[in-house]
């Protein structure tokens, strides 16, 4: 065998989609018991280049070499016979099923009599050999999201793989399961494991990463560099190919008079589970209280009950007004805006155009309509005004919504909802899956809703985002508020440990 | 090179009725009979002179109907197979009010009332599976379908009892068939209302020839072709105009487009499904009023008055990419193959399922190409977008 040091090595990838070049001469290489960071931008080619690597895409033109030997996958099986394997950002798991189940899934071996016991005993064997802690026995909706990302890790490893790939780990996870996750990494490098993470999350990659590979646009803006003396900063600039301002200013200002109060808010989940247990809170004009919480432990329902799209039990008082368990009509009315957290789904109409899409809250009132008819006129040039206010990408208004990408789509809804005016603007992760750049201009905008004197509920899994645009910060855990805290001096340790389920006055 | 493809797709469902018809001249030569003579007379039946071109014409306005109801019901996302239903509870009731109150009513409304009547007939039939939907979730394909019998039996229930012909029971033949509306019931056809505004000259008069004495006639000599083809091709108007200029009609689209945002922009959607619905029942059943005071001027057989038009119009609907300015071609399209397919059966001696099996034909190769194109052009969209998207950052890269 010869003596190469690299585990992998990806030469002149080229791969093209139709009409756009995803890689173009992109080269990789990862050596042995090296943590990699391959980062870049949405769109970038990041997941495109490691699905060639795991046998999901096949490559126009470009060698792969494992091991010094050049390769070709036909499949994601020729792949882990190779030694490759992918863990997945969205995870492939039957809920129903034990963990050992779940990790056999596929597999030749057992052929016909399945001796779980057997085969527990050895997943309890892999775990202890990278501190990959997990009930073999346990079905997998009992698990927490980073035990399930465990039983991916375990599936990987069962199957021989010596070359992980993982695509975002971190996105899904709260802090204290990513510092046990990057020691899990740490751990399986240690033991001659090779690993790619791709993530846009740049202090991780300053922490984790040995080295790493940049792609912009499909094209490799830095090959491999190492990551010591690497800033935050420079990596920004490779990625977007500019300076980016990391922290949005905010100014100063005072809040005024209450907005938003909610008192003993409860409500159920789409399971009849409860989702918000007696929750209470208040906002006030002219302040961003951003809502941190690991996602599921009822963000999603404390919006939809805020803007009547989601019964509930208690009180939620808009200028005095109560909204609960009324129609959504009532919150626009009371001037509540909404940037829900599904862009497609709920957000936009993806089969109408831009300019129909930024007249859903207001189609019935003048300018646009007096009630009965709509001015398209006049819509059209509101649109066309606001695709240049807002800086919306797109060939023209009448382009329909499902055609923009992630970034657009977010500002064509912040456009229609920013311009009602809203006295309240509930903003749903509003920066979820966007670029650099985009986020930016979203957070600058939500910025600007704050200093005109609107009240913002910020609701983000983004700790960062939270500590740089919010005044106050509520800290939700299984649908109550652990505590409140001034974002200007706020510990992240406190937060991270209301985040898993201690109260403030406890800490 | 992208428009060509484009235009071909636009086109695709004229190339889906002939691949139809292809397809049904080898069933129609394995049976040993003379294609060119069949199809030509399906032509030249439908199409070929001024009584053809009328029959097809008188069938495609319940089609043109029905066809818009479909437009509203596809635009509001539910699916309305209930058209045949809503299309005889229409003509039904239409009958009853015109027979009983015809002769006392002011002429100068009973034609406008009993429209009326029979269009909120069917309003109400389309509102029984909406309501159903709304409230209870119950899906509206099956409870249209099933209202279609309670319809057929609700007819033969009054055509055979309390609405039956004097004349049939003094008879004794018991045929199901109502008693004739009045005469002031009638809606004019074309000729009479030409000759009302002062035009009394038939072709022959003019001395037109050949296929302008045809296309002439059709207007201005003595056709089946009745007025109720101007107030279906008014109700394109109307409904384009409601459906694309309206908020009501917004809100009906929003719903259908994405019922979770419409909900979200603070839009009542289980009242407009219960809308969309009701009106599209309203269509079917002013379709139903039409035919009464148009053309049976009578009800009798429900199966024989809405002859298949609440299924056909569906199809035509589709034909016409679910746009009212679509569906009135579409319309007079299968109008002319209903019409053209008698004249061919009686022509050539094939039998009468020949020409539904030719009708299916079309139907399964106009939905099914439809989808095809509907996925090609989203690729199409597809390639554009990312290669725009690589042309708007091609700049961008430039900056550093």
């Amino acid at each position: 065998m010869t003596e190469t040091p690299y585990a992998v090595e990806m030469e002149e990838i080229v791969v093209r989609f139709p009409g756009v070049l995803a890689n173009d001469r992109v080269n990789l290489t990862l050596k042995r018991g090296e943590i990699h960071a391959l980062l870049g931008e949405n769109g970038a080619g990041k997941s495109t280049l490691m699905n060639v690597l795991a046998g999901l895409y096949k490559q126009a033109a470009g060698v792969i070499k494992i091991h010094g030997r050049p390769v070709s996958f036909n499949s994601p099986k020729d792949a882990i016979a190779h030694g490759v394997g992918m863990i997945h950002q969205h995870f492939m798991l039957v809920p129903t099923q034990t963990v050992t189940e779940n990790i056999l899934l596929g597999l030749d071996e057992p052929r016909f009599i399945m001796n779980l016991p057997h085969y527990d005993q050895k997943v309890r064997e892999l775990q202890a050999q990278f501190g990959l802690q997990v009930d073999p026995t346990a079905k997998i909706w009992q698990l927490s999201v980073g035990e399930q990302q465990r039983v991916e890790i375990l599936k990987v490893l069962y199957r021989g793989a010596d070359i992980l790939i993982m695509d975002e780990p971190t996105a899904v996870l709260a802090p204290k399961e990513i510092d046990e996750l990057i020691n899990t990494m740490r751990s399986m490098v240690a033991q001659g494991k090779s690993i790619i993470f791709i993530s846009h999350k740049l202090h991780e990659v300053t922490a984790v990463a040995d080295r790493v590979t940049v792609l912009r646009k499909g094209l490799c803006t830095a090959e491999g560099i190492s990551a010591k003396g690497l800033t935050q900063a420079d990596l920004a600039r490779l990625m977007v190919g500019r300076d980016v301002v990391f922290s949005v200013a905010k100014e100063e200002q005072a809040p005024g008079s209450v907005v938003l109060s909610m008192k003993n808010v409860s409500a159920q989940n789409n399971k009849g589970v409860p989702a918000l247990r007696n929750l209470s809170l208040e906002l006030h004009s002219g302040e961003i209280l951003g809502i941190a919480g690991v996602a599921g432990n009822g963000q999603s329902e404390l919006a939809q009950v805020i803007t009547g799209l989601r019964p509930c039990e208690g009180s939620i008082l808009v200028n005095g007004e109560e909204v609960a368990n009324q129609p959504p009509s009532k919150a626009i009315a009371q001037g509540v805006a909404h940037v829900p957290e599904d862009r497609t789904k709920v957000g936009s109409a993806p089969n109408m155009s831009i300019t129909e899409n930024t007249i859903m809250k207001d189609y019935s009132s003048e300018p646009i309509g007096n009630g009965w008819s709509i001015n398209f006129t006049k819509a059209r040039t509101r649109a066309q005004k606001l695709k240049k206010m807002y800086d919306i990408l797109a060939p023209s208004v009448d382009t329909m919504a499902r055609k923009l990408s992630g970034g657009n789509l977010q500002k064509v809804i912040l456009a229609r909802e920013i311009s009602t005016n809203p006295r309240l603007m509930v903003a749903v992760q509003p920066t979820r899956g966007l670029d650099v750049g985009a986020i930016e201009a979203i957070q600058t905008l939500l910025l600007e809703q704050r200093a005109s004197g609107t009240a913002v509920l910020l609701i983000s899994e983004e700790l960062e985002e939270l500590l740089s645009l919010s005044d106050r910060i509520a800290v939700i855990f299984d649908g109550q508020i652990m505590g409140t805290v001034d974002a200007k001096n706020a510990n992240i340790d406190q937060i991270g440990q209301m985040m898993i389920g201690s109260k403030l006055e406890t800490l | 090179m992208k428009s060509a493809r484009k235009l071909f797709y636009t086109l695709l469902p004229l190339v889906a009725v002939v691949g139809a018809l292809i397809v049904g001249a080898i069933i129609l030569w394995l049976q040993e009979i003379n294609i060119f003579e069949a199809y030509s007379s399906l032509v030249v039946g439908a199409f070929g002179n001024k009584n053809g071109l009328a029959d097809t014409l008188v069938k495609a306005i319940p089609l043109l109907f029905v066809a818009l109801g479909i437009v509203i019901a596809y635009r509001g996302g539910v699916i309305n197979i209930g058209a045949e239903g809503q299309l005889i509870m229409g003509a039904l009731v239409t009958t009853y009010f015109g027979v009983a109150f015809g002769e006392a009513a002011s002429p100068w409304l009973v034609l406008p009332l009993l429209i009326l009547i029979g269009t909120a007939v069917g309003f109400f039939w389309g509102a029984i599976p909406g309501l159903l939907k709304a409230r209870l979730n119950v899906n509206e394909i099956l409870t249209t379908i099933m209202l279609n019998q309670v319809a057929i039996q609700i007819a033969y229930f009054l055509l055979r009892g309390p609405m039956l012909d004097p004349e049939q029971a003094a008879a004794g033949t018991n045929v199901p068939q109502s008693a004739r509306l009045p005469k002031v019931a009638d809606l004019p056809r074309i000729q009479t209302l030409m000759q009302t505004l002062g035009f009394d000259k038939t072709a022959a008069d003019l001395g037109l020839t050949g296929w302008r004495a045809e296309l002439g006639g059709l207007f201005i000599d003595n056709t089946r072709l009745h007025t109720g083809l101007l107030i279906a091709l008014l109700m394109a108007v109307v409904v384009y105009i409601f459906m694309w200029r309206t908020t009501i009609g917004y809100r009906i689209r929003a719903v259908g487009q994405n019922p979770s945002a419409a909900r979200y922009a603070g839009i009542n959607v289980q009242l407009y499904t219960v809308l969309a619905l009701a009106l599209s029942g309203a269509m079917a059943g002013m379709a139903g009023a039409i035919e009464v005071v148009g053309l049976h001027h009578r009800m009798f057989e429900p199966t024989a008055v809405s002859a298949g038009y609440g299924f056909s119009g569906i199809v035509a609907a589709l034909f016409g990419k679910l746009h009212p300015a679509g569906a009135i071609p579409a319309s007079i399209l299968f109008g002319g193959l209903l019409v053209g397919g008698d004249k061919m059966q009686r022509a050539v001696q094939v039998p009468n399922v020949m020409i539904t099996a030719l009708l299916g034909l079309v139907v399964l190769f106009v939905v099914s190409s439809d989808l095809w194109a509907r996925r090609q052009t989203e690729k199409l969209e597809k390639e554009e977008v990312s290669e725009r998207q690589t042309a708007v950052s091609a700049p961008a890269t430039t900056t550093q």
